[in-house]
């Protein structure tokens, strides 16, 4: 451990590797999450299934890619579109049914057994082999030549980041944007006002889902996938969502890049078997001193 | 006293039952096997069940298996174990009491085989088993299971030697590093790797246990790139092999040896999706068409191969081969025997030595075969070549890793 250390202190063009890598990784993450932290916060759903979306935008890339020879970054619009369309189903089947629900457990135990019923169809459907869709960029090295970055892995990052933004201009400006907010702050008072709340609950979750789709995309391009691995991409998002705090946009993007950074380099120094055992006891000792410093203004977490 | 009376009269209907039993009605002799045709597993548990099949279609074919004079025809009831260990045993106690098979097969993987080595050693039935591996399924005293292939402790051992061989210095010089999931079996895995490091003396200068549910391997690759070992050991299951060459390309990061094991179930030699990523890995595999093994059913391997790939349209993986020597081995067993006695058969697998296209196969006390080696095959341009152990290699081992 000490030796690994030492490395990181000897030859810093290491620590500027794993940092690099961790936010530009992150940024995939943090879309992800941001997606859960929006039906979080509007319609007050925990989606256990979250990872699983993610896994099945993957595997639609992969399919378009190797079957009908769509270049995986090509693939990212009419793969949204799909999710976007796949995630207005599943509200029409699932989700709707949970609105309103006092007991939380009831959503995520809904949204789990879809996580569930998706693996398996995934794997009925695409096969239990791992697969990834490389799209060959090449890779960049700068400070000498000491790091490599992945030009997919920029590229993945500045997709991410125009999502972001976009996103970010449609809640802000654009008439659902912000009718979703307004039903975030008061449902009630939203629905007095003329706003079709039900419509705006079915495109949240649409609009998360397309996120998830896109998160998806970038994942097996930059990875590999199998239908068994959507619950990492869930509890990476939740873990996200709650060290930013919900309805943090902001937030969610520093967090998500923090996080992947700190594990890289905790992996690095600790090992691989630790580094998700380090993020978690963060989180617990960041929520802990939060809720100290909430109590203080006599004020508690939700 | 009464009851006891009829407790006797129940028990002597019911052994007569058994020895009436209706495994052998007809000509033939039932093998059960439960495999994994749906699931996770359900890719490797097609290639096993492929593999008994051809098996049991050849020993068929050559005149059965006679006994006492008499001669039968094998025949496998099969079921889907779903990737599931409880299933798994749950249909192995449906096999052998509704069923009532004479004789088990394995299932697919060292899980499912841990699941059901309880139930067939309870109802005392000779399991032949052909894809389970772990070392811990050879320290639970087990009396009826026996296991054509290889220990997982022996899979990369051979790549430790080969590093000793080719890194041109002293052993003590040699560095390792290890990549190895926190999972029973691929820890078995390094438990052997470590072995013959230490018996080297080679120093150990990475050694992490990749998380279960895998899904970024940078913060070791990086580590790897940082201490440039002579030899990275990768074993994570197919998700590992995959994800590591792919990330340690996106990394540049290189090694002058790579030593690998799934390559196969991870389709890395598939150009398509994987270009030449992995070129140059050593893979670890249980058996190949090209080894100079020979037997009577089949002939040598590369009959075997070329036999497989006439009736199911491509080439062998282990996985496949394993499962029929299982079939040939319970067989020979069974002839040997000349009895149908589950003890008898029993005793017979104890005491087989028996030369196949697999490779000899000679059971030790605990019930693995202690006759075959593992062998390495180093990956080139989609192809694999059996590069050690020296007495079945077909070409030289490339080294450094270009």
């Amino acid at each position: 451990m000490i030796t690994y250390l030492n490395i990181l202190i000897d030859s810093p063009e290491f620590l500027a590797q794993l940092v690099i890598n961790g936010l530009l990784v992150g940024a995939i993450f943090a879309l992800i999450a941001y997606g859960l932290a929006l039906i979080w916060g509007v319609m007050n759903i925990i989606n256990f299934a979250q990872g699983e979306m993610v896994i099945f935008g993957g595997y639609l890339t992969y399919t378009l890619f190797y079957q009908f020879g769509i270049h995986p970054i090509l693939s990212i619009p009419i793969v949204t579109v799909l999710l976007f369309v796949f995630g207005l189903l599943v509200y029409k089947a699932v989700i709707f049914r949970l609105l309103g629900e006092k007991d939380i457990f009831i959503t995520i135990l809904a949204t789990f057994g879809l996580a569930i019923l998706m693996q398996q169809l995934m794997q009925a459907i695409f096969g239990p082999d791992v697969v990834t869709a490389n799209p060959e960029l090449g890779m960049m090295h700068i400070f000498d030549g000491k790091v490599s970055i992945s030009n997919i892995q920029l590229i993945s990052f500045f997709i991410a980041a125009a999502v972001a933004i976009a996103l970010f201009i449609i809640m802000k400006y654009s008439r659902m944007g912000q009718a979703i907010r307004a039903t975030a702050q008061n449902p009630r008072a939203a629905r007095i006002l003329g706003i079709d709340i039900e419509k705006v609950y079915a495109n949240t979750f649409a609009i998360n889902a397309a996120l998830c789709g896109i998160g998806g995309s970038l994942v097996v391009m930059v990875w590999t996938i199998h239908p068994f691995v959507g619950l990492v991409y869930t509890f990476r998002s939740f873990m996200i969502v709650i060290l930013a705090g919900l309805g943090n946009f902001v937030g969610i993007i520093f967090a998500g890049m923090g996080i992947s950074s700190l594990e890289n380099v905790t992996g690095f120094v600790i090992g691989a078997e630790f580094q998700a055992a380090v993020i978690f006891c963060l989180l617990v000792i960041i929520l802990v001193t939060r809720s100290i410093m909430a109590r203080k203004k006599r004020q508690y977490i939700q | 006293m009464k009851n006891y009376k009829f407790g006797v009269m129940m028990k002597s209907l019911l052994l007569a039952g058994l020895i009436a039993s209706p495994a052998v009605i007809a000509d033939t002799i039932k093998l059960g096997a439960a495999v994994s045709l749906s699931g996770k597993y359900s890719t490797a548990g097609n290639h096993t069940k492929k593999g008994y099949d051809l098996g049991v279609k050849y020993v068929n074919s050559m005149g059965g298996v006679a006994v006492n004079g008499k001669t039968y025809d094998l025949e496998i009831v099969y079921y889907d174990d779903e990737s599931t260990p409880a299933r798994g045993a749950s249909l192995a106690e449906r096999l052998i009491l509704r069923d009532k098979v004479s004789f088990m097969l394995g299932p697919y993987s060292s899980g499912l085989t841990k699941a059901i080595a309880p139930v067939t050693e309870k109802h005392g039935v000779p399991m032949v088993e052909a894809n389970g591996a772990s070392r811990s399924l050879f320290n639970q005293g087990y009396k009826y299971m026996f296991a054509v292939l290889s220990t997982s402790e022996q899979y990369l051992q051979e790549a430790v030697n080969q590093i000793a061989l080719k890194a041109g210095k002293p052993a003590s010089e040699i560095t390792v590093a290890l990549a190895i999931e926190n999972d029973p079996f691929s820890q078995d895995i390094r438990a052997g790797v470590l072995d013959d490091v230490n018996r080297h003396g080679m120093k150990v200068v990475i050694d992490d246990k990749l998380p279960r549910d895998l899904s970024d391997m940078t913060s070791t690759l990086v580590k790897v790139k940082a201490l440039k070992p002579d030899l990275l050991v990768v074993s994570g299951h197919s998700k590992g092999a995959a994800l590591s060459v792919r990330q340690m390309n996106d990394l540049g990061v290189s090694v002058n040896m790579l030593a690998m094991t799934h390559c196969e179930s991870a389709k890395l030699h598939d150009k398509e999706k994987f270009g030449n990523l992995a070129d140059y890995a050593l893979c670890a595999a249980q058996w190949s068409p090209s080894v100079s093994s020979e037997g009577a059913v089949f002939g040598t391997a590369g009959n075997y191969s070329s036999i497989f790939n006439d009736t199911y349209g491509y080439v062998p993986p282990y996985q496949a081969a394993e499962s029929t020597a299982a079939v040939i081995v319970m067989a020979d067993a069974i002839t040997r025997a000349n009895s149908l006695d589950k003890d008898a058969v029993r005793d017979a697998l104890a005491a087989t030595d028996l030369s196949t296209f697999y490779g000899q196969i000679r059971f030790s006390e605990a019930g693995n075969n202690i006759a075959k080696p593992m062998i390495l095959r180093q990956l080139i341009d989609g192809k694999y070549y059996v590069v050690a152990p020296a007495n079945v290699a077909e070409a030289e081992l490339v080294y450094p890793r270009p």
